[in-house]
């Protein structure tokens, strides 16, 4: 299966294209041959960042009509596949539609689809993917043996993306076979202040060790004063004290800020997965067996809640 | 109103993993139920109530005739199970273990199926989407709260900025978070009646399904190499003397953050 032609499938947000997609375009334009997108929606409004991204083409199926994704977006890329004008490669962001849509479209063309990577290269003509497990001890390379297209889901952060300095894309129409029964009725944001978390230069996280609820406040405050994001584990979002969108790891946000402190985290494979390609990281936990301490530069075994009032008290007293 | 939760039994996440020579997860030791899905169990639980009744089946995948896991399930109130279990099985991948569910859920022709978002193993998060592909049923995927009225399920999406709230019709597929509910502990009572409830075991034959297409002859996919990861040197460890804190503002001024 030689590699001619690749496929990105893009996100935007108000028209805004996603880093994720920008990243897999400039991993793209490595392996050679055509790069191209697919987007579920108007294409006009990507087709300039796509270009300047390396993207020749977009194949956009136009308004999705509120359906969720994955059933049109799916349905659009299999007839091109169908009608023998499929990619070879299709790179998908690990994010919450580009797995719907990867799943929909493994399921119709028949192909198998491998999650969670962080890198792809060719051996001779077979596409070959690295997915880190057990926490990012390990690394599993799988090669796609069952043809094309290969489908395969890249986390966020995995690449850099880089400008091609390329013209606007040249949009296509493509047909959506199955316009999805799935709708979206309303979308709500939950505001917050602030730098993103996973754009921060600095992020710090809280965790169960932090005891209740309440004692977030001190995440927040050691945060503001280092211009950071607050980060959360997966412990204490379950739990309630603070916003899924405040999450740090496998199933949250992938951050990789020059700083990284981690108070009150144990280190969970689950969260490790999340942070441990920050530059520089700086944890505090009581106990002095906690895995976060195996990937710390600065490690302090000690009580979150005299630790991190001290360092607020002496960074506001600079 | 009938519900089928997936459910999947796993090692335990707290024991450090190991692969087989095969690059299979090893599997060999106790499987328990993978706490994503006691979410999915919870739900599917209250939404049979608050419609006025109904069944709970749990239908799962494992390749070694397992159960100790769908017991705690049955124990929370789930009705029954069904476990599909086969050697063939061992190396399906993600693809390979939605056929195999699909046949199996389709023989209960439920009004709603409910599973987590991911397996906390192999953790890849497209098995629900592609379960709803092949029933041919509308999906909704990371719900973070879920309603069923007048034959539409309502959902909260997760999104990236917050949530999305979006509906279905049934009978469909939702994927459920961490967090949607809270889910119950089996009390004794549902311990005890959890041993007697049936668990029907259906082969790859009764299914439908060639050994041959699933597990990892039918993969489409195959692990060439597993290395080790570059490690993190080792940083300094403090022990807090009450003066810990200076260190970090030390690292902090040499990072010119401050």
């Amino acid at each position: 299966m030689a590699l001619n032609r690749i496929w990105v499938y893009a996100e935007a947000t108000d028209g805004k294209v996603a880093p994720i997609t920008l990243e897999m375009l400039t991993k793209a334009r490595e392996l050679g041959g055509t790069v191209e997108a697919v987007y579920g929606g108007d294409g006009a409004e990507v087709a300039e960042a796509l270009g300047a991204h390396g993207a020749t083409t977009v194949y956009a199926t136009g308004d999705l009509g509120g359906s969720l994704a994955g059933v049109p977006v799916a349905s659009a890329i299999a007839k091109q596949v169908g009608d023998g004008n499929g990619p070879d490669l299709i790179m998908l962001g690990t994010t919450y539609d580009g797995r719907d849509v990867a799943a929909r479209l493994s399921v119709a063309v028949d192909r198998p689809v491998v999650t969670n990577n962080t890198d792809v290269a060719l051996d001779g003509d077979d596409v070959v993917v690295t997915e880190p497990v057990f926490g990012g001890t390990k690394l599993v390379k799988t090669r796609f043996t069952a043809g094309a297209p290969a489908i395969a889901l890249f986390r966020p952060k995995s690449f850099a993306a880089e400008s091609s300095g390329g013209g606007a894309a040249e949009v296509v129409a493509v047909e959506v076979l199955e316009p999805g029964a799935a709708k979206v009725i309303d979308r709500h944001v939950e505001e917050s202040t602030g730098p993103k978390l996973d754009e921060a230069n600095v992020v710090v996280s809280g965790g169960r060790g932090l005891g209740e609820a309440g004692k977030y406040e001190i995440i927040e405050q050691l945060a503001k004063a280092l211009k950071g994001a607050p980060g959360a584990s997966r412990a204490i979002v379950d739990a309630g004290w603070v916003p899924y969108s405040y999450q740090v790891g496998q199933t949250g946000k992938v951050v990789k800020p020059t700083l990284y402190i981690a108070a009150g985290i144990s280190g969970a494979t689950q969260h490790l997965v999340g942070m441990k390609g920050s530059k520089n990281i700086i944890a505090v936990n009581k106990d002095p067996e906690a895995p976060i301490f195996s990937v710390a530069d600065l490690g302090i075994v000690g009580d979150v809640h005299k630790v991190l009032p001290k360092l607020i008290e002496a960074l506001a007293a600079r | 109103m009938n519900v089928v939760v997936c459910v999947k039994q796993i090692p335990d996440p707290a024991e450090p993993g190991k692969l087989e020579a095969d690059n299979t997860l090893d599997r060999s030791g106790k499987l328990i139920l993978d706490e994503s899905d006691s979410y999915g169990v919870e739900m599917a639980l209250q939404l049979a109530d608050a419609a006025g009744g109904g069944e709970v089946t749990l239908v799962s995948m494992v390749p070694n005739g397992e159960t100790a896991g769908l017991r705690t399930a049955l124990a929370m109130g789930a009705a029954k199970a069904v476990l599909v279990s086969d050697d063939a099985l061992s190396g399906a991948g993600a693809l390979d273990t939605a056929k195999v569910l699909a046949a199996a859920i389709g023989r209960v022709e439920p009004d709603l199926v409910l599973t987590a978002t991911e397996s906390s193993d192999g953790y890849t998060g497209t098995v629900p989407e592609q379960v709803a592909a092949l029933l041919g049923l509308p999906s909704i995927t990371f719900a973070k709260h879920v309603e069923v009225a007048d034959g539409t399920v309502k959902v909260r999406r997760q999104t990236e900025a917050g949530y999305d709230e979006c509906e279905a019709p049934l009978p469909a597929l939702v994927s459920v978070t961490a967090g949607v509910v809270e889910p119950r502990y089996p009390s004794f009572k549902g311990i005890m009646a959890a041993k007697s409830k049936p668990v029907d075991q259906p082969s790859l034959a009764d299914l439908g399904i060639d050994p041959a297409t699933v597990g990892a002859a039918g993969a489409g996919q195959q692990i060439v190499a597993v290395e080790d990861a570059p490690a993190r040197e080792a940083g300094e460890i403090v022990e807090d003397d009450g003066e810990a804190f200076q260190r970090i503002v030390a690292y902090l001024e040499n990072l010119k953050v401050i």
